[in-house]
């Protein structure tokens, strides 16, 4: 049979069951009543004791979403979604204040295991080992904000980023504790009225990370937090807020997993990130949520607003993405480039199989003046997914000197695929220059051919010339990432091929 | 002398059509056969048929390796007991270093056949004495595979490969073609530097001139999806004379 008719074969025959990390951790929950209203949204804040204005922030976004329309423009095809038939808020029981891993349930520890995450305490301490020969004597450190469900349950190097003065914490403790930064920046790279999902989120959004980091200071250490939704029928809404003040840098880190579901899961979360001058933040995702079963059953909703505010003069913000996961990703990590000299990056890897239907870009604003963007992404499609790279790069009347660069790449595995692309580009000054490739090509059976005669078997191949054509997304990640990403592409591989 | 390769009878359809009509081939342990006839006969669908590439399909006939059925095994498990096959057009891979293929396929192999995987220390040791050897800088490894390579260069990353993995049967398809005269020179002592009286060679060509370099035991002609005639390797040069059209009549 021939190679690619086989892989063919093969994906009709994915299962369920080959989902590795499709399984469930028994925890009693603590939930919001099903459906959406004033008094849910009322219910999240004093759950968080959330401080008057926070209240007041989510119920102006809660009645401006009474009024917004689900948007209908991207490539995607899903059942309508009751969105009074859903959890808005669930945490795990055990809810007591936790000051070691101890404290910890078990099952919760259990599950991080099993998803090989190192939340082991010895690990953490450790830190990540460096590859062997990489001249690093402090070891690389990754501080884990583990969030699970919907509540932070640990929280690790706190003391060490304290000391240089990073505030890295759930956005719940914030909100209480650096209520004059949340106000500052919450809502102002993603306003509330911004879209119908950001507009969601906004107003039941449970809880997420935030980062400050001061004016000079470089993280000393990768940041990262493992999201993981785990409630049957509860959706997930995460809010991040990063901000790098005047000339600092940070490296944030986020993967994700989730278990299998028969019914899907509505996963809307934002993140706004803001650099202010001469400031560099640097934000990677690795996204492996459950994409639904053979018969495209199941599976997360994903539809995220992501922007970085690149606020400052010099500044920059970095935006790479491993998408394996979701039935449905709706996502696009944009880059508003208002001070003068500012830099966006875009670096995506999006596969899809199965019935994986991913829509996934980017925004490249160019307001300032000499402003850069670079896209570089990478959509792999096999199976009877449908795979569609969305972008708008567009420059402003006085951004004079606006400059892009855009290569977009798509593979496809298969002849019941799709590869799209979707490419906007507007400018309004006559100094801008905007560069665009486009190629989509099918994985070649000849390639395929010849890896096997030199003793891979087809997997073995797939997986070799995929990660050949993703290679220059893969440099981009943290070199911790970069490891787990190469292993998640092959995971979501074995389903493409046996 | 031990038959390594047998084939016996093979018949062969692509699409519907026949192209090899009952084919008939022993190559010895050690031997160098070559294999001459003109466009069509069936010459390249023999080497892919041997090889396992998808898209052939064997009505009939029989391919012993070392005693073996080799229809019964997947093109992967054919490379690991040593059937290698250097390919007319080698191809490109964008983004895989040669160096990453070479170990990856290296140790795919060994692990195949149950034995222990290279260290990378012990790997690269082994690839820079055989790629000394062929006049192979290193600066070429670190490139993706075959792209950006010359003729030249890409004959070369496949005799390289046929060195490191060291297989018993090496089938060269028409290893002479877009190639210049000190290109084919280098590469065919890399070839004959690899003879070995436990490796046999099938090497597939129009011209006689590859054989001047490459010096066969046994020169098979094919004609029409049959070998119709064999001998030593003076049927080379008598070919050359006469041409193929002899046989096309037949």
């Amino acid at each position: 049979m021939p190679a690619v008719q086989e892989t063919v074969e093969r994906v009709k025959r994915i299962d369920v069951d080959q989902y590795r990390y499709g399984f469930e951790t028994l925890i009693e929950s603590d939930k919001a009543p099903k459906g959406l209203s004033e008094e849910t949204v009322k219910f999240i804040s004093e759950k968080k004791n959330e401080p008057a204005w926070m209240l007041q922030w989510r119920l102006e976004a809660y009645r401006r979403w009474l009024t917004m329309q689900e948007p209908t423009w991207a490539r995607v095809d899903y059942p309508k979604i009751d969105f009074q038939d859903l959890y808005y808020y669930a945490a795990p029981k055990p809810k007591k204040t936790v000051s070691s891993l101890d404290e910890i349930d078990p099952e919760i520890l259990k599950t991080y295991e099993k998803l090989g995450i190192p939340l082991r305490e010895v690990a953490m301490l450790e830190g990540v080992e460096p590859k062997p020969g990489e001249e690093d004597p402090a070891r690389r450190k990754i501080a884990v904000d583990a969030v699970f469900d919907s509540v932070s349950v640990a929280t690790t190097f706190k003391a060490e980023l304290k000391k240089a003065g990073v505030i890295f914490m759930p956005i719940s403790e914030a909100i209480r504790e650096h209520p004059e930064l949340v106000q500052k920046y919450l809502g102002s790279v993603v306003p509330t009225s911004d879209n119908f999902y950001a507009t969601l989120n906004s107003a039941v959004f449970s809880d997420g990370s935030f980062v400050y980091v001061p004016p000079g200071v470089r993280c000393p250490m990768e940041l990262s937090t493992y999201f993981r939704i785990n409630e049957r029928n509860t959706g997930q809404f995460e809010r991040t807020l990063i901000i790098a003040d005047k000339g600092s840098y940070v490296s944030y880190l986020e993967g994700c997993t989730a278990p299998q579901r028969d019914e899907n899961q509505l996963h809307a979360a934002v993140v706004e990130l803001v650099a202010l001058d001469d400031a560099e933040i640097k934000y990677s995702t690795v996204q492996n949520w459950y994409p639904g079963n053979s018969e495209g059953k199941g599976g997360i909703y994903n539809f995220v607003t992501k922007r970085g505010d690149c606020r400052g003069a010099n500044s920059k913000i970095s935006w790479t993405q491993v998408e394996t996961g979701s039935a449905i990703t709706w996502k696009y990590p944009s880059c508003i480039l208002r001070g003068d000299n500012s830099r966006g990056e875009f670096y995506s890897i999006a596969i899809s199989n199965g019935f994986q239907q991913v829509d996934s870009g980017t925004k490249m604003i160019h307001l300032g003046k000499n402003t850069s963007s670079r896209i570089i992404s990478k959509g792999i499609a096999a199976g009877r997914s449908q795979n569609t790279y969305r972008g708008l790069v567009t420059a402003h009347r006085k951004a004079t000197g606006a400059r892009n660069f855009t290569a977009c790449d798509s593979l496809l595995i298969g002849d019941k695929c799709g590869a799209h692309t979707v490419p906007y580009i507007e400018a309004k000054n006559s100094s801008a220059t905007f560069e665009h490739e486009a190629t989509t090509s099918k994985i070649s059976e000849d390639v395929l051919f010849y890896c096997i005669q030199r003793g891979l078997s087809q997997e073995e191949a797939v997986g070799l010339v995929v990660n050949g054509f993703v290679k220059d997304v893969l440099q981009q990640l943290p070199m911790e990432f970069a490891v787990e990403a190469q292993k998640l592409i092959s995971i979501s591989l074995e389903g493409s091929v046996g | 002398m031990m038959a390594l390769l047998e084939v016996k009878d093979l018949k062969v359809r692509v699409e519907e059509r026949e192209i090899l009509h009952g084919l008939t081939l022993t190559v010895n342990e050690g031997e160098v056969h070559a294999i001459m006839g003109p466009n069509g006969s069936g010459k390249s669908t023999l080497s892919h048929v041997i090889a396992g590439k998808p898209g052939y399909e064997v009505t009939d006939g029989q391919i012993l390796f070392k005693g073996e059925d080799l229809l019964e095994m997947e093109p992967d498990e054919r490379a690991a007991k040593g059937v290698f096959l250097a390919f007319q057009y080698p191809v490109e891979i964008p983004g895989v270093a040669t160096m990453n293929f070479l170990r990856t396929a290296l140790n795919a192999q060994r692990k195949a056949r149950g034995e222990s995987e290279y260290s990378t220390p012990d790997f690269l040791k082994k690839v820079r004495e055989v790629s000394k050897s062929l006049n192979i800088p290193q600066d070429m490894l670190k490139r993706g595979v075959n792209v950006g390579f010359s003729g030249g260069e890409k004959k070369r990353n496949e005799v390289l490969q046929m060195a490191l993995f060291e297989p018993s049967l090496c089938i060269l398809d028409e290893m002479d073609s877009g190639l210049d005269i000190d290109a084919l020179r280098i590469a065919a002592d890399g070839v004959n530097a690899l003879r070995s009286p436990k490796r046999s060679m099938v090497v597939i060509t129009h011209y006689q001139r590859l054989l001047n370099y490459i010096v066969p035991d046994v020169v098979h002609v094919m004609s029409r999806g049959r070998v119709v005639k064999s001998g030593g390797k003076e049927l080379a040069l008598e070919l050359e004379a006469s041409g193929y059209a002899q046989f096309e009549a037949a």
